[in-house]
């Protein structure tokens, strides 16, 4: 059965990068055709098949404004942009990360720099779940916000920590960081726009249930 | 910076402002027809009476002192301010009493969002008549406006804010508890719902149910059926179903997961759809307990509309009609 989102009426926002794959897989075991997605790779709108590829990060985005009915994203981004007014429909399971706190292996800069100055450095490309986590267990931090590998900041003494989240931890030990604290554990997520979510129940019950089975 | 409008702010230009004009003299016209007299209350209220309707919900972001140091507010929404009016300038009045509005409305901005802080919102206010009655009327004059207005998609979501709460009640659920998943709920985390009801170790059945009874939303054809804790809730839309005009039945969707983060809501609450647009249009319900805050005991049911996002489901709904 080649069925897919748009002749159900709906356009789904898939992720592009870490998700995508094993996105496409559950898309596929549930019958919908991904052929195209996965020979296209420059493509970005798959209008005969109701899929539309983004950064995670954009899917809340799209989601929210109704552009995408569903989405599927990170649990990681859904709490960084947790203003979105979407529906969290389903927790889908695949891309299990951790949220951590690291930093330099040894005696914790971290420790030491609250003990000492009062205030922690974080890196991160989460600024808003480091805050959230830092201010809720009491700690003052400054929280520093970078756009590439987050690894570097505490080499370089821009930080004494960073919170980044890891899936095995590899990058984490190759650059002499260890895991401090555990902030949330992240998997892929099914998310809603709610005006769709009431119009167009009996599509989405259909394949959240599928998904879901 | 002085020559940019605060975020959240805009100015109104004579093309659009024709439009929005145009737009609410057709939704006026439904009002007043139903015998709803426009009224304008003050944009600053004394901090302590628009503290009365605010017990349970998010108070107004907008603080300010007049030269003897009392606090004002600037309104947040145009119901408390026109049940204080109802309280003391229609003290003796006969009722029920019908007022709408056109005015705009101050809110506080959540970042990233591109949010208004000041919104004009379309309104009504029927108070001294309780439901199911006062909700049919309110019901179909919301309808009956938004078609004036030119939408066609349009629909209106019912619910009612007490089921969801009796039905934690009624399968053992603890009031802290229940807060925690009503609050999931609220931000339509059903993720959460689903955690929270595991952490309870509850009967599977039961879990099974307050999983499920949030997701129904749908035609009529929910409200077969319904027993147990469910059997009342049922027994009152079908009731008000039953009441509607066909014109306005056929735009009810009913949906068991409404609820609203306005905390003055009792009863029947709703909300307006559009396919061509991604947020609610506007929304209402049942307040019967407010007025009393006041002093004038009364039942009571109202909605407001956002009109700008009514324009811009209007404009999409007509290029979409090309």
């Amino acid at each position: 059965m080649a069925e897919t989102p748009a002749n159900m009426g709906l356009r789904l926002a898939v992720p592009r990068g870490a998700l995508l794959t094993e996105t496409l897989d559950l898309l596929d075991r549930i019958g919908i055709d991904t052929a195209p997605v996965r020979e296209n790779d420059r493509r970005l709108l798959f209008a005969e098949q109701g899929i539309i590829t983004m950064r995670p990060s954009d899917v809340p985005t799209y989601v929210e404004a109704g552009a995408a009915d569903l989405g599927i994203t990170g649990k990681d981004v859904l709490m960084e942009q947790s203003e979105r007014a979407i529906y969290e429909l389903a927790d889908l399971g695949y891309g299990r990360c951790t949220m951590v706190v690291a930093s330099q292996a040894g005696v914790d800069p971290a420790a030491d720099a609250l003990r000492r100055l009062g205030v922690v450095r974080i890196a991160t490309k989460y600024p808003r779940i480091a805050t959230r986590h830092f201010h809720e267990s009491g700690r003052q931090a400054e929280v520093v916000e970078v756009k590439g590998s987050v690894e570097l900041a505490p080499l370089t003494g821009l930080v004494d920590a960073i919170v980044d989240l890891t899936a095995t931890g590899t990058t984490l030990r190759e650059n002499g960081l260890v895991v401090r604290e555990q902030i949330a554990e992240c998997t892929a997520r099914l998310i809603a726009n709610p005006v769709a979510d009431k119009l167009k129940a009996t599509a989405i019950d259909t394949l959240v249930s599928r998904i879901s089975a | 910076m002085s020559d940019r409008t605060p975020n959240g702010t805009r100015d109104v230009l004579p093309d659009e402002m024709r439009e929005l004009r145009a737009l609410m003299t057709r939704m006026r016209e439904v009002f007043e027809r139903g015998g709803y007299g426009e009224v304008y209350t003050p944009a600053l209220e004394y901090e302590r009476a628009a503290a009365r309707g605010e017990a349970t919900r998010a108070s107004s972001p907008y603080r300010l002192f007049d030269e003897h140091g009392n606090v004002l507010v600037l309104r947040s929404d145009m119901t408390v301010p026109i049940a204080r009016m109802v309280a003391s300038r229609f003290r003796a009045a006969p009722t029920p009493l019908r007022f709408c509005y056109f005015a705009h409305i101050f809110q506080g901005v959540r970042p990233r969002r591109g949010q208004s802080r000041e919104l004009l919102q379309a309104g009504v206010e029927l108070i001294g008549a309780p439901g199911p009655q006062g909700t049919v009327e309110a019901l179909t004059l919301l309808c009956d406006a938004l078609e004036a207005a030119g939408l066609e998609r349009f629909k209106v979501g019912l619910g009612d804010v007490t089921l969801y709460p009796t039905l934690l009640r009624s399968l053992g659920v603890d009031a802290r508890d229940s807060e925690t998943i009503l609050g999931e709920l609220a931000l339509g985390d059903f993720v959460g719902v689903e955690r929270e009801l595991a952490r309870l170790r509850m009967p599977d059945a039961d879990a099974e149910l307050l999983l499920r009874v949030p997701r129904m939303r749908g035609g009529s054809e929910l409200l077969e059926g319904l027993n147990g804790p469910l059997h009342d809730a049922g027994t009152g839309m079908r009731e008000l179903l039953g009441m509607l005009e066909p014109r306005t039945a056929s735009r009810v969707i009913f949906d068991f997961g409404l609820v609203h983060s306005l905390g003055y809501y009792t009863g029947a609450i709703f909300q307006v759809y559009d396919p061509a647009y991604g947020m609610p249009l506007g929304g209402g319900g049942r307040y019967d307990d407010l007025l009393a805050e006041f002093g004038r005991p009364l039942p009571a049911v109202g909605f407001g509309l956002d009109v700008e996002r009514v324009h811009i489901a209007l404009r999409a709904e007509e290029r979409k009609r090309g």
